[in-house]
């Protein structure tokens, strides 16, 4: 099961057209978006560039390969360390692990580091359910938890907010001076804010990067340093992890440091990298290994590859529908064309949408860090959406009859020459009506021509 | 069709073009979008030898001009400042242009064929590859993300004071002539084959 997100979700082309009224503010979202593309593409001008994503490619691939041999390794490896390892079916297993070691310790304030995957199995609802106070520390997850929002985007979850909008909400939260909209006034304030958080804290959660099966060790990504005060101030440390996020081994994981940190945000690697093997003296460290679909998708050759994600929001930046939908236009936890591969295998029928939010330009491809062939499995999914009669409605009457017009030339002569005709008599106006999807947000109808193609060369040879 | 999921209907329409293509030793396609359909898409679709052919023979018009025509320039004259767009399936499917993502700069047949003209200024885009938002049936499924990914595609033309949009795919071009007519753009739109027939006319 998936968290709902942004409440009840109206598809991806109602949620894209809501977003795009205010045009100036889309606007603003697409630059935020392409500079975050633009800094990848100088952060990834490496020689090696290329190798690296094969290499990293093969590994993930590798990795899917002996998975089952991967993780057992791995709950040995950690169980010698001193970690506890905890296996979790579902969101609801891994949610319910979580609650049993907060309250085997009396823990009510936890403080949490970002994951998706915590995110993906509402663990935060689920906890807060129950009377423990969760704090969001990445600051802008801090952001969206304070707005009562899901994360927009896996890697900045707050980029969807203007800095006199976060001023207004750290006033209204954390009492700064209205209308401060320094960055630096606000980052500091939320520096006070999040220490009191992370040093009164029962438990640190995080999630992990990479875990290793050579190691036992699990390793966390930040540029703020947060997971890093979680983990090790407080007495217990829980890392909740997609079983997909392992490798074999240590030396797999400098290629994959590489790949996310320049894919994500250009950085050679991220300012905070931590590779954690056992806990401290007198502390406890668990790690919660979840399914929840993983091994479904394992099986599914077709659909297998999307395992490979490392979650470094490319895909998102680059994609020219992502930057001018919004993350919520979605409604799925992972946004962007990852997410929209992602999410039917959760549930093809709610989101039968967003394998169609996507022109298929290939950016998305070609600048995975893991070369995901995402277009091959939107194509793939839109497929399966019209085999299981859950396509967008309007295409399961136009395209087979289309089909029909196409399948013989004599029809599709036919057809241009009614086409023709029709444009002639019925008023334009009529034909660019309210109804007329190509024309309403803003295009002309195009005149059909005179003659085809056909017509013409047939003409200008002088025979049939 | 195919692109939309509608695999079945998307067969007939396929069996009838195949059983057409089958006694050409080339066929030329104006469209980079069409002509990866057939090579990339067609023959594991079919799964027929007429297929196959059909896939091996197939060419977009630059890359035809270029290759088995071994003509990677023609003379001609074109005295305008042109923005060039080539479609994403011809950018990214076919690899017939430089791809920023790939750190590779705007090249291709088309690129050649356009800067070998007298009198052509091949202007610079600030995102000389993005999507221009047509997208098959994305352009009515997303009909308001489709026409904003056009506008701003358009004004990408327009800062850089061009006076012509060519492109190597017609579908590209109806999207974009129809977005910059209901916006009043004074651009012309064309196709690479109706500008290479003027410039060397």
């Amino acid at each position: 099961m998936s968290a709902p997100v942004g409440g009840a979700h109206r598809g991806h082309a109602k949620s894209a057209a809501g977003f795009l009224v205010d045009a100036e503010r889309a606007a603003w979202h697409d630059r935020s978006l392409w500079f975050m593309r633009q800094k990848r593409d100088r952060g990834t001008a490496i020689a090696e560039w290329e190798s690296l994503r094969l290499a990293g490619s093969a590994l993930k691939a590798h990795a899917m390969s002996r998975l089952a041999d991967l993780l057992e390794e791995f709950e040995r490896r950690a169980t010698a360390n001193g970690v506890v390892v905890h296996w979790a079916r579902d969101a609801a297993e891994h949610n319910a692990i979580v609650l049993g070691i907060l309250h085997a310790d009396g823990v009510t304030r936890v403080s949490k580091s970002k994951s998706m995957l915590t995110e993906e199995c509402g663990l935060n609802p689920f906890l807060e359910a129950r009377g423990i106070e969760v704090v969001d520390t990445d600051l802008g997850e801090r952001i969206v938890q304070l707005a009562k929002e899901p994360p927009s985007h896996i890697v900045i979850p707050a980029i969807h907010w203007k800095r006199e909008e976060i001023g207004a909400l750290f006033h209204r939260t954390m009492g700064t001076p209205a209308g401060e909209t320094s960055p630096d006034a606000l980052a500091a304030a939320a520096r006070v804010h999040l220490r009191d958080a992370l040093l009164n804290a029962g438990a640190g959660i995080t999630g992990a990067n990479v875990i290793v099966a050579e190691t036992g060790g699990v390793v966390v990504c930040t540029n703020e340093g947060n997971a890093d005060l979680g983990m090790h101030s407080a007495p217990i440390h829980i890392a909740c992890v997609g079983i997909e996020k392992i490798v074999a081994t240590r030396d797999d994981v400098g290629v994959l440091l590489r790949l996310l940190a320049r894919s994500g945000t250009g950085q050679p690697v991220t300012a905070y990298t931590t590779h954690v093997t056992s806990p401290r003296p007198d502390a406890a460290m668990h790690v919660v290994l979840v399914d929840n679909g993983r091994t479904r998708r394992l099986a599914d050759e077709a659909m297998r590859a999307a395992l490979h994600c490392i979650r470094c929001g490319a895909c998102l930046n680059t994609c020219p529908v992502y930057r001018r939908s919004g993350g919520y236009s979605y409604g799925h936890v992972i946004q962007g064309p990852i997410g929209a591969i992602l999410a039917p295998a959760v549930d093809l029928d709610a989101h039968r949408e967003l394998p169609f939010a996507s022109t298929l330009c290939g950016s998305c491809a070609d600048v995975c860090p893991v070369r995901i062939d995402i277009p091959a499995q939107l194509l793939a999914w839109r497929a399966r959406s019209a085999a299981a009669g859950a396509l967008p409605s309007g295409y399961s009457t136009i395209f087979p009859f289309l089909g029909w017009v196409l399948s013989r030339l004599s029809r599709f002569e036919r057809a241009a020459r009614w086409a023709r005709r029709v444009q002639k008599v019925i008023p334009s106006s009529w034909l660019s009506g309210r109804w007329n999807p190509w024309t309403r947000p803003g295009r002309t109808l195009p005149v059909i021509a005179d003659e085809t193609f056909r017509e013409w060369a047939q003409r200008e040879e002088g025979r049939p | 069709m195919f692109n939309a999921g509608v695999v079945t209907a998307a067969r007939a329409a396929a069996d009838n073009w195949v059983r057409a293509s089958a006694p050409f030793d080339a066929i030329v396609m104006p469209s980079g979008s069409c002509t990866h359909y057939v090579r990339h898409h067609l023959p594991r679709f079919l799964g027929s030898d007429v297929a196959a052919h059909a896939a091996k023979v197939t060419f977009e018009l630059c890359e035809f001009i270029a290759g088995p025509l071994g003509q990677p320039t023609l003379a001609g004259r074109f005295p305008h400042r042109v923005a060039m767009h080539l479609g994403c399936h011809a950018q990214r499917g076919l690899r017939l242009g430089g791809s920023s993502e790939l750190h590779q700069t705007v090249s291709g047949p088309m690129h050649t064929l356009l800067t070998a003209l007298d009198g052509l200024t091949l202007v610079p885009l600030d995102r000389p590859d993005e999507c221009c938002g047509f997208g098959g049936s994305f352009a009515v499924g997303e009909a308001d993300v489709s026409v904003v990914m056009g506008r701003d595609k358009l004004a990408d033309v327009a800062a850089h004071d061009a006076g012509v949009l060519v492109s190597s795919d017609p579908s590209c071009l109806l999207h974009l002539e129809a977005v910059a007519a209901h916006h009043g753009h004074a651009l012309r739109t064309m196709h690479v084959a109706e500008l290479l027939e003027e410039a060397t006319r």
